[in-house]
């Protein structure tokens, strides 16, 4: 599984990589911002199976990063991971195309089980 | 004296307080592992945060203010090093993201449980002693004091209702 971690945060980026290595045959790509996000996509053709998105980060948010992703691609899966808790914020993410929502601070483990999860369900539909 | 009891001898709303109590306690307990004993807080009158590593974020929308979340030296280099799952160098740029992040799920947890509409900043990290926070003159500034088995740090809340 090709994962693209976009997080402001590099510490952050590495803890997702260290708790998703558990998935088994993966690799990751990273980016800093929605810019840079869009910039590594655009790199590989070949797609990610998987994005994980920060909303608030520098230059581009992670609400705008998911909405232009969207616009030409309703294959990926993607994740906001963020640290916006408020029901609005979830549903807004999800009506941008977001697949599910992950609430920091999490544990390892609970972001495992969410990605885990969320692939199953895509399987099922 | 309570959280509450200790907010109305100034005049900060206990009810802006509580929520950077929990989410503290929870970001801690979630992502290192450490209990947060909540010591009394006080009204802050000077301008430099407690400790010497700072992390601002600033509050817009209809809660507007800055908070800080300041760390003794000796604390921020454990906590950062329970966070990160490593050794991170201090005073480097990656130790800065992870103060940054740690704050940033501070007060977006907290955002939360305010119950209104707002938006936090990206952090912004200030490393080293001595240091001056520029506060809203019209909010005053609540101090949190919190201590941990890595250490002390403080939460200095400066918002209000917009």
């Amino acid at each position: 599984m090709n994962i693209l971690l976009v997080d402001d945060s590099k510490v952050m980026r590495n803890i997702q990589k260290k708790a998703l290595a558990a998935l088994g045959d993966v690799t990751f790509a990273e980016a800093g911002d929605g810019v840079e996000a869009l910039a590594v996509i655009a790199q590989n053709p070949a797609g990610f199976s998987l994005v994980l998105v920060d909303w608030n980060m520098p230059n581009m948010n992670g609400l705008e990063l998911i909405t232009k992703i969207r616009a030409t691609d309703k294959k990926t899966l993607l994740i906001m991971v963020t640290t916006e808790a408020e029901k609005d914020r979830v549903l807004e993410a999800l009506r941008a195309g977001a697949n599910n929502y992950m609430i920091k601070p999490f544990t390892p483990d609970a972001l495992v089980e969410k990605v885990r999860g969320t692939l199953a369900k895509l399987r099922a539909a | 004296m309570s959280l509450t009891a200790a907010a109305a001898k100034g005049t900060i709303d206990a009810r802006l307080i509580m929520p950077f109590v929990n989410s503290t306690r929870n970001v801690l307990q979630t992502m290192l592992g450490l209990v947060t004993t909540i010591d009394r807080p006080r009204i802050k009158a000077v301008p430099a945060p407690e400790y010497d590593y700072s992390a601002i974020i600033g509050f817009s929308g209809k809660i507007v203010g800055v908070v800080v979340v300041s760390f003794r030296r000796e604390t921020a280099i454990k906590m950062v090093t329970a966070f990160a799952g490593e050794v991170v160098e201090p005073d480097t740029s990656d130790f800065s993201d992870a103060i940054g992040e740690l704050a940033n799920m501070i007060a977006g947890a907290a955002k939360k449980d305010l119950g209104a509409v707002a938006s936090i900043s990206v952090p912004t990290v200030i490393l080293g002693k001595g240091h001056i926070v520029t506060r809203p003159s019209d909010i005053p500034c609540m101090v949190i004091p919190c201590s941990t088995e890595a250490g002390e740090f403080a939460v200095e809340i400066s918002i209000k209702q917009a």
